[in-house]
């Protein structure tokens, strides 16, 4: 007896939703313990001001905020939802996983639930992941939602990387459509390179040491090698981004928008430069306002873009993530329709 | 494939204009990269790409802190072609 399969379909992001911290944090809060200066940090990184989570706001509440608000937009409810994928890498816990409380406090302890850890790159491996599900009859209704309390593992005294991380959350619904809304995913890893982003200490370093704490061992604060950090995401994401459109059939020039992870303003330049970007293409510039909020970035970007720019609803979008691994996933989609 | 140290610098001349906007006059094998052209190191690594494109050569992250000044960069670089 043959296996019985669901037919193919086409995925679509439905909605996005974003919640940003209360708290606004200008640089002139950060500069005095790396003795830098405003003028610094713009001009290293474009970041004018970040919002960090208070105790009130978790990787929980910042997540259920972003995709309650991406589920009244797409105009569904949480029992509309099968699976949930969750991307983060400052969920303070390894078990059970952030998804699951997160479906508990939408209120459908039933759906699917998993988290991804795959750093900046986490939100477009959830879409790739969420498309292929939908696309194949796994799921109907997806939820990807991306969200990082970044300041719980960033250095104050780091002089290289206090001023970039933030907090925050962004979540889109992923379903079925009647066109192609999510094109070919192109995704990798350039591992050899993976001691250029790191967090250490392990947490069992604590527990092999009861008589040491924090401060003798330290925190496992995010550490980052800048040059070949910028150098990568640079010229290798670039290609990659080029790949992504050649597989969605595309080249920069049919594109509206290009909404990569919000790492660097420097980076994000330099990068439609090296893809001979057009003049025509929007492109998300989020990093000023908001930081560098890993997983998040990307959704929150899409959320602001579309929220300055109405007209940009529904057009076709590049978005690529690249982060610590190193890893990379990027695809065209056809930004969500207007609400 | 040989290359001279002119030729080296003087196409580093014409890279770093273009990266930084430094006028290619200013630039001379005794300036500091940092802090006599205010290269900072994210400029630094396009520097880099464009040299390893424009001259066929390898310049490992490792590598680039070590591009102190002008003359470094073109002395690897010539060294690195041989």
């Amino acid at each position: 007896m043959k296996i019985k399969s669901a037919p193919i379909t086409n995925s679509a992001i439905l909605s996005v939703g974003a919640y940003r911290p209360h708290r606004v944090v200008p640089n002139s809060e950060i500069v005095d313990r790396i003795d830098s200066t405003d003028e610094w940090i713009v001009q290293r990184t474009g970041i004018e001001s970040r919002r960090f989570a208070g105790d009130d706001e978790t990787v929980i509440s910042m997540a259920q905020a972003a995709c309650e608000q991406a589920l009244k937009r797409a105009k569904l409810t949480i029992a509309d939802i099968d699976t949930v994928i969750l991307a983060t890498i400052s969920y303070p816990f390894q078990a059970p996983s952030a998804a699951t409380e997160l479906i508990v406090a939408l209120g459908n302890p039933k759906a699917a639930a998993f988290d991804i850890s795959a750093a900046c790159a986490g939100f477009c491996y959830g879409v790739a992941m969420a498309s292929d599900l939908v696309r194949c009859g796994t799921s109907k209704n997806v939820l990807v939602v991306g969200v990082e309390k970044l300041s719980d593992y960033t250095d104050p005294d780091d002089r290289a990387t206090a001023f970039i991380f933030a907090d925050g959350a962004g979540a889109v619904v992923i379903g079925q459509s009647d066109e192609v809304g999510i094109g070919p995913t192109e995704w990798g890893s350039d591992a050899d390179s993976r001691d250029a982003i790191i967090l250490n200490p392990s947490y069992l370093d604590f527990k092999k040491n009861p008589k040491l704490g924090v401060a003798d061992l330290g925190w496992p604060n995010i550490a980052q090698q800048g040059q070949a950090v910028f150098r990568w995401a640079v010229y290798a994401m670039s290609k990659a981004g080029l790949r992504a459109l050649d597989a969605a059939g595309m080249t920069v020039d049919d594109l509206d928008v290009f909404i990569p992870h919000q790492a660097n303003i420097r980076i994000i330049e330099t990068m439609a430069k090296e893809m001979k970007m057009p003049d025509s293409v929007v492109i998300s510039d989020d990093i000023r306002k908001n930081g560098n909020t890993s997983a998040a970035s990307i959704p929150i970007a899409m959320d602001s873009l579309l929220s300055e720019r109405p007209d940009l609803y529904g057009k076709t979008a590049l978005l690529i993530g690249y982060g610590a691994g190193l890893v990379y996933a990027g695809q065209v989609v056809r930004l969500p329709l207007a609400p | 494939m040989a290359l001279s140290q002119a030729d080296v610098l003087a196409g580093l001349k014409e890279i770093v204009e273009e990266v930084a906007g430094i006028p290619a006059a200013s630039i001379e094998l005794g300036k500091n990269f940092t802090d006599d052209l205010e290269v900072d190191s994210l400029s630094m690594v396009e520097v880099v790409v464009a040299a390893e494109e424009r001259f066929g050569v390898k310049i490992p992250d490792e590598k680039v802190t070590d591009l102190v000044t002008v003359g470094d960069a073109v002395d690897f670089i010539v060294n690195a072609a041989k």
